[in-house]
């Protein structure tokens, strides 16, 4: 999808501006992290599993040429195929390929973030392949035409009557015209739609969660089972997964699981938890004829060995979303691209660049939820911080913000000529703001004063000219 | 954790202390790291973190060529900067057995981010580390290191605590604000639903996305408004100014106070952005 | 592999092993990787599900049925009795379609005449689905189920009601015990096409975060849970 994240602050303000989608965040600070809470507690082996769950990722990353290779021997062992994408252009161009070799007219899709990432959707549709989302939430925004705003809940920005509408209007024309009013209808009229989808397609493309060296199996895990049907129903499955979800045991994938759904939603495991081996087998009364992984890195490889190594631990839960105030406050839209929240603000730009999303590592108070409840640990603050610094040195940093730094950190530098200056400005914030406590607007503090009162200097001087008098 | 260790060891500090005053103990050198905010516009909590301290047996100190924790630079991605404020935080206050100051976010600052500035620096990274073992924040210090269990304070009405982010969730202060306020006279707590939620301060995040710590802030101020708190209280200047100013703006009657202030008997004067009596 | 398969692979691993300042794993560390891959090590165990077997078997359905499953524990001369029963509380029709392998056979169908039964894979028609599993995970009411001639996937997903015969002897405590069975049964290097772990009905939270069940696969799921 076609970034918008150098106009964060204008997303920014739309989606305070929508009623909507506050009635919908309100929604979402207030259940995910408690449920989140809750499933934390009732497992007191928690904490020791998330330590596990990094220690897990960090040594696949650490080895990670070696568990693809043995992933790709696997997956071929058993007669699925390994498709190697260095770039987005070269992953589109893979799927695109293998659906036209088996003329192949619609893809039905389960929710994958790496095929939001490459912009699969537009690729297939220009070669003419209908591509079918399959997951409610992704379903809902496709035919809103909208991106996802939430990694696992894709249309959390809704609220029910928008999805009503949206139903009604793309329905109508397959006959179902009355307006529903009620959750479970809703489902049950998505669930009647897609399962003729799902029956017609030729190709399932799914995403996965892991992919498994040790077995070759990719793992996918979902509450629908739009996954499984996806995998199961079409001719042929393809699996799309960056270099990074190679995990290397069933046993690694145990200690994975039992972070990710709590994390994710509170639950104690989701409803589909799927590893597929390779293609149809012998015997088999139903499966695809033909299984594929395209292994995408996309930017990914260059970010190992750094600073900024961390990011990949990511098994994309959402929870540091869920957890964050600044999403919870705009959103995930007015990240402007395909990851928001505090994960998005440290991969954005690594993956579309920092220029283009600069404001998103700075959009942060470094309030730290997000790496308190992160089940791998990423240490999210200290990654956006990176981000700053390296805005910094490569003069990326607006220009006012470089120029009152560089005249605090000259002052700051000089405690005594410091000490004078802030001698003054007491004095003179003291002599205009005292009498009403304090000010209700202040020249250079435009964006503080705009929504909340500055208050004033308490009498007597600064602490440290108090402090002199006292001790003379 | 073996900086606690070093530091009573040190010290000489007492493991635990039933009473705010240790007579007897030998006095231990603490110096206050006032902070920049502290310094310009509220030096009441300063006077009441000596009060604090010294009334807990320590002799407080404050070293006169302190500025800033560096803060403003490292959070802008200026390390250079932050680097050299640092190095003379580190020269300023090595000498001491402890460092406190009156904000989490400070404290955190020496305590977990110094040593981490001095990666390509052996010499100085153990200098940064040596002061990180010793550097606190006020009240977890009083707690946690010097054992005070209770204060002799008194204020009267309904307070609400902030937990500010870096002092809960680098620190772990949570439960020593609330037991210290347990033992003020007069004060009764009431409970935000959300009291470990952002107020959507951090630091210049607060006027470079000022649309969005507006949205913060005021979802801070209506956990507060529901609390039916007279008082609200918390442990970091920058976010108690940026609560009172939204609380002031709103015509909230809410009074804004450090918690220091009251822990030390010092909660009858005028409170953040409230006129001072006598002047207005 | 054609060239330009070969060409992007080599693109990616050395692309990695540039960035991990490496050549292609080797010495000790490979050796590391290997025994991982060969002797799987365990994460820190949960101490939730080790019980002895009956506790294991009792905190499966407490876990099945707070995942909104149906649980029945019968003996195995009233799995078919139950079958019928159950389908006849829920008002759906006594007919199903029936995992083709040999293990439900063992039960006493014939006795039940007014349930018309078909042996195969299961089409979007079907209402009702009755298959076996392969094991249930007591940790968290997890059935798993791996496919095979004996085990078509769709019978898993296309039917509104999944009825599951799960024998007591195959529950065990998580996941790592479930590994261990798959190991034995079909080889390292034998994987089922699909292990499907699934722990109650289809549900989707994706309208207002509010949970509905039957989103894509049943909508309800009854366990017979079968004394030994």
């Amino acid at each position: 999808m076609q970034s918008t994240a150098h106009d964060f602050k204008g997303n920014v303000g739309a989606a305070l501006a929508d009623p909507n989608l506050q009635d919908s965040l309100g929604k979402l600070k207030v259940g995910f992290s408690e449920r989140r809470r809750q499933a934390a507690e009732r497992l007191p082996e928690f904490e020791a599993l998330r330590d596990r769950a990094r220690d897990i990722k960090n040594h696949a990353l650490a080895n990670l040429d070696f568990y693809l290779e043995e992933f790709e021997r696997k997956v071929t062992a058993l007669g699925g195929q390994v498709h190697w994408a260095p770039t987005a252009e070269d992953a589109r161009r893979i799927i695109g390929e293998l659906c036209r070799s088996i003329g192949a007219r619609t893809v039905a899709k389960s929710k994958s973030m790496v095929a939001e990432e490459i912009a699969l959707n537009d690729h297939l549709e220009a070669l003419g392949i209908a591509p079918i989302e399959t997951d409610l939430g992704e379903y809902i925004i496709q035919l809103r035409r909208e991106p996802p705003s939430h990694i696992i809940a894709p249309a959390v920005h809704l609220t029910k009557d928008q999805v009503a509408d949206t139903f009604l209007e793309h329905h109508g024309k397959l006959g179902f015209t009355k307006r529903l009013t009620e959750r479970n209808d809703l489902v049950a009229e998505a669930r009647h739609i897609l399962r003729q989808k799902f029956l017609d397609a030729d190709v399932g493309l799914t995403g996965a969660n892991f992919l498994v060296a040790e077995t070759g199996s990719s793992m996918l895990i979902t509450n629908e089972g739009n996954a499984d049907l996806s995998n199961t129903l079409p001719r042929m499955h393809i699996v799309l997964a960056s270099i990074e979800k190679v995990i290397p045991t069933l046993e690694d994938a145990a200690v994975l699981l039992r972070v990710l759904a709590r994390s994710a939603t509170g639950q104690e495991s989701s409803s589909y938890t799927t590893l597929n081996t390779g293609p149809k087998r012998a015997g088999d009364l139903d499966g695809p004829e033909q299984y594929h992984v395209v292994i995408l890195d996309n930017g990914r490889s260059s970010v190992l060995g750094t600073e900024m190594q961390d990011m990949l631990r990511c098994i994309r839960c959402g929870a540091c979303m869920n957890h964050c105030p600044v999403y919870g406050a705009i959103g995930g839209h007015a990240y402007g691209w395909v990851y928001p929240g505090p994960i998005g603000a440290v991969l954005t730009p690594q993956l579309v660049g920092l220029e283009e999303a600069s404001n998103l590592p700075n959009a942060s108070t470094f309030c730290g939820r997000c790496e308190s409840v992160c089940p791998v640990r990423i240490p999210l603050p200290s990654l956006m911080r990176h981000w700053r610094e390296r805005e910094f040195e490569r003069h990326l940093t607006p220009k006012a913000v470089r120029q009152g730094l560089a005249l605090w950190g000259f002052l700051a530098r000089r405690p005594r000529l410091y000490r004078r200056m802030t001698a003054l400005a007491n004095r003179l914030l003291g002599l205009f703001g005292r009498a009403n406590g304090r000010y209700g607007s202040l020249p250079l503090a435009g964006g503080w004063t705009r929504f909340r009162d500055f208050p004033a200097p308490e009498p007597g001087g600064t602490f440290h000219a108090q402090w002199q008098r006292r001790r003379q | 954790m073996a900086p606690l260790q070093e530091i009573r060891a040190a010290a000489n500090l007492p493991g635990v202390s039933k009473s705010p005053s240790c007579s007897g103990a030998p006095p231990r050198r603490v110096a206050l790291f006032v902070t920049c905010l502290v310094d310009l516009f509220r030096p009441s909590v300063g006077f009441a973190a000596v009060k604090l301290l010294e009334e807990a047996g320590c002799s407080v100190e404050v070293p006169p060529l302190q500025v800033c924790c560096g803060q403003p630079a490292y959070n802008s991605g200026d390390r250079v900067t932050t680097r050299d404020i640092a190095r003379q935080v580190i020269d300023a206050f090595e000498s001491y057995d402890a460092v406190v100051a009156p904000s989490g976010s400070c404290g955190a600052m020496l305590s977990h981010h110094y040593p981490g500035l001095f990666d390509d620096d052996p010499a100085m990274k153990a200098r940064a580390e040596r002061l990180a073992g010793r550097s606190y924040e006020l009240i977890s210090f009083l707690v946690d290191v010097l054992g005070v269990t209770r204060v002799t304070a008194r204020y009267a009405g309904v307070a609400t605590y902030h937990d500010s982010c870096s002092g809960l969730r680098e620190l772990g202060v949570k439960r020593q604000p609330r037991r210290l306020l347990g033992s003020v006279a007069g004060l009764r707590m009431s409970e935000m639903t959300s009291p470990e939620v952002c107020c959507g301060f951090g630091g210049t995040f607060c006027v470079k996305y000022p649309d969005i710590s507006n949205a913060m802030v005021s979802e801070k101020t209506a956990d507060i408004a529901a609390t039916g708190a007279d008082t609200l209280l918390a442990g970091d200047l920058g976010c108690l100014m940026n609560m009172a100013g939204k609380l002031q703006r709103d015509g909230s009657a809410v009074r804004v106070r450090h918690i220091a202030e009251v822990l030390a008997d010092m909660g009858d004067n005028a409170s953040i952005g409230e006129p001072v009596r006598g002047t207005g | 592999m054609d060239n330009r398969t070969s060409v992007a692979r080599a693109q990616i691993l050395n692309g990695i092993r540039r960035a991990l300042r490496r050549d292609a794993l080797s010495g000790q560390a490979r050796q590391e990787a290997e025994a991982r891959l060969a002797q799987p090590p365990r994460g820190p165990a949960v101490a939730r599900a080790n019980l002895q077997h009956a506790d294991k078997v009792a905190l499966f359905c407490q876990w099945a049925e707070a995942n909104n499953a149906t649980v029945a524990r019968v003996a195995p001369d009233q799995v078919t009795g139950e079958v019928v029963s159950y389908l006849a509380r829920n008002n759906l029709p006594a007919q199903a379609v029936v995992a083709p392998g040999a293990d439900l056979d063992l039960f006493d169908w014939g006795s039940q005449t007014l349930l018309s039964l078909r042996k195969g894979r299961a089409e979007g028609s079907d209402p009702v689905s009755i298959t076996g599993a392969f094991a249930g995970i007591a940790e968290t009411g997890t059935l798993v189920m791996a496919s095979g001639p004996d085990h078509p996937v769709t019978l898993n997903l296309l039917p509104d009601t999944h009825v599951v015969v799960l024998r007591e002897s195959d529950i065990v405590g998580g996941y790592e015990d479930v590994w261990g069975r798959l190991r034995a049964r079909y080889g390292k290097d034998g994987m089922p096409r699909t292990v499907i772990a699934i722990t109650g009905p289809s549900r989707t939270g994706d309208i207002e975060q509010t949970i509905e069940l039957g989103a894509h696969g049943p909508r309800r799921m009854h366990i017979l849970v079968v004394r030994e």
